[in-house]
């Protein structure tokens, strides 16, 4: 690699490098310049003075003393009761994680051993459930809802958001086990084991780079989701996206901006974390989906 | 399973053909001596009540909602058809049609943001792909953060600094020294703003699939390429490009899709004055205190008519290939 002919030129080199730079300014700034912002007042968050203001808190120090508060933090999470709809969000994310992965685990990996008959259906399903707005679907299962009075409560949304989910899981998954190879439990069989114990015994072991891929993948779709927590969830059970949005939509006064700031900062950080310990699965499941799909 | 899937595209059907009825008038005369009689209309409750139990669906109106103002409009777009001259007047008066104006959006953004993401994720992926192997962890960790941030937060931060009292907004009032400059106010601006947003939420995507396919492209070939004189950029035209050629059509095939639904930015950005899309349409008629589900039901048909459209050419391909297997 380290050839002299394969060597950048000195011009070609500072230029890439100036990009990228630019390009992580580009990706980081926003999240680092709200981080900062979040312990401000909305003065400085939005300085029509100065925009230095944001970075040394002119206001802040006005009001509070000190150029940081925690003003935003404490009207969200104390005023708002925040807790509570981050509380909502963790129960359905790790409901639908659940549900997806053991549907889709034991679905995977009988399609995998079966004949591929199916995989060109569960192929075109997959395909289309990712191409269509989860919103469509929510307008179909809005009045069976409103019906039989399911409406708003947490069960039927996890419901939703697992069958939305559920072709995608069951794609990757059956994948997954296609990569393992068949000799494995054929050879538990000869031991003597049924189909299951061979499940059991054998393949469980070895699955849980691929489990965990997924798993990442349906709880960044179900964190992520506004469409189908917005309009299927009633006030008092929002998860942490659509609460969000309901503190823009609240009437304006001041302060109030600076507590979906806040929030916005909370719940931004599970996902960084999620990215720090995770970011060689998640580029991995990225990169599978293409080479595969 | 596919009760799941196919129960709510049924009842997305059947909702569409159908609306709530209207209520059962009946007019009572009261009479009160001295001021003489006068008839009042009120809603007959009861029967109102008896209607609605009878067919709990609702009226059957066939097609009529596809074909209403507030969707396909078949008769103003005639009218208007009819009425104006020039194209450009033509397509200036089906803006003002709601479907329209959302159809328009949305296709725009779709072929726009989708080249965009894939050329800017592409030389991304050269720029790192030429760094120190010890930086390269650094940068795709904090490449991944717009891809994997829920997209109405990430709207959001990005809608609070283009603001015109956040940074961004105030750095583009300083560079157009125009103080009275805003984003919010302007639909060109706007359109602009959900642009970027659309392909810096998308960019990592496109560069951490790129990035994975530099990993396996051929030394030999480029040695090749090296050995008959081709500068770097031929390498690139003719080496790294072909090699991932598979990944882009991938990428792009993802991107169709995704941006096609694009929702979220136009509820972050609070954009609908400017920008509506077929999502938001759907979102606008479901949410809100009359809660119009046909009307919104009739929209999803729509769309998935067109996600269908913009799949087939992918969908008769799948098919091939899996009849070639067979």
């Amino acid at each position: 690699m380290a050839s002299r002919a394969q060597k950048m030129p000195t011009g070609l080199r500072i230029l890439s490098s100036a990009f990228v730079i630019v390009w992580l300014i580009m990706a980081a700034f926003p999240f680092i310049w709200t981080f900062w912002g979040s312990f401000k007042v909305e003065l400085d968050f939005f300085s029509i003075a100065d925009w230095t203001n944001a970075l040394t808190g002119e206001r802040t120090k006005a009001a509070y003393d000190r150029p940081f508060t925690g003003a935003g933090y404490y009207g969200a999470w104390v005023q708002e009761g925040f807790l509570h709809n981050v509380i909502n969000t963790f129960i359905v994310c790790f409901f639908v994680v659940l549900t997806s992965l053991t549907i889709g685990t034991l679905g995977g990996y009988a399609l995998s051993r079966s004949s591929y008959r199916y995989t060109f259906w569960l192929l075109i399903t997959a395909l289309i459930f990712r191409a269509m707005p989860p919103i469509t679907l929510v307008a179909g299962y809005m009045l069976p809802f409103f019906e039989w009075n399911l409406w708003g409560i947490l069960p039927t949304t996890i419901i939703v958001l697992v069958a939305i989910n559920q072709p995608f899981t069951l794609w990757m998954l059956h994948s997954f086990f296609q990569n393992i190879p068949k000799e494995l439990d054929e050879s538990a069989k000869v031991d003597g084991c049924t189909q299951f114990q061979a499940f059991r015994h054998v393949i469980i072991p070895v699955m849980w780079p691929g489990v965990i891929t997924t798993g990442l993948f349906s709880f960044l779709l179900a964190y992520n989701d506004f469409a189908v927590t917005s309009m299927l969830l009633a006030e008092e059970n929002r998860t942490m996206v659509p609460q969000i949005a309901a503190f823009l939509g609240t009437t304006y006064t001041e302060g109030n901006i600076m507590f979906a700031v806040a929030a916005v900062v909370s719940a931004t950080v599970p996902l960084f974390i999620l990215v720090m310990f995770f970011q060689r699965q998640i580029v991995g499941g990225l990169t599978a989906g293409a080479v595969k799909g | 399973m596919f009760l799941f899937i196919a129960m709510p595209i049924v009842s997305v059907l059947t909702q569409s053909v159908f609306t709530p009825h209207e209520a059962v008038f009946k007019e009572v005369e009261t009479c009160t001596p001295l001021v003489g009689c006068t008839t009042e209309t009120s809603i007959d409750q009861d029967a109102t009540r008896a209607l609605r139990d009878a067919q709990p669906l609702g009226r059957f109106v066939g097609l009529d909602i596809y074909f209403n103002r507030g969707h396909l409009a078949v008769a103003e777009v005639g009218e208007l058809w009819k009425t104006t001259e020039s194209w450009g007047a033509f397509l200036d008066g089906l803006g003002n049609l709601p479907f329209y104006r959302a159809m328009g959006f949305t296709l725009t953004f779709t072929f726009l943001v989708t080249p965009l993401v894939i050329a800017f994720g592409l030389l991304v992926a050269l720029a790192v792909n030429a760094l120190h192997a010890r930086l390269k962890g650094l940068v795709i960790f904090f490449s991944l953060l717009p891809f994997v941030i829920t997209p109405l937060i990430g709207a959001l931060v990005l809608f609070w600094m283009i603001d015109s009292r956040g940074i961004l907004g105030s750095a583009v009032q300083w560079l157009a020294s125009d103080p009275g400059l805003s984003l919010k106010a302007s639909t060109g601006m706007m359109w602009i703003a959900l642009i970027v947003y659309g392909v810096w939420h998308a960019a990592p995507f496109a560069f951490v699939i790129f990035y994975a396919g530099l990993q396996t492209l051929p030394q030999d070939q480029i040695e090749a390429a090296q050995i008959d004189g081709a500068t770097r950029w031929q390498q690139v035209r003719y080496v790294v490009v072909p090699h991932l050629m598979p990944l882009v059509t991938f990428v792009a095939l993802i991107q169709l899709m995704d941006n096609f639904r694009v929702f979220e930015p136009i509820v972050g950005f609070n954009a609908s004055a400017h920008a509506t899309s077929l999502s938001w349409a759907i979102f606008n008629d479901l949410g809100g205190e009359t809660r119009q589900l046909s009307s919104a039901a009739a929209t999803s048909v729509m769309t998935i008519i067109g996600v269908a459209i913009l799949l087939s050419p992918v969908l008769v391909r799948t098919w091939r290939d899996f009849k070639g297997k067979t």
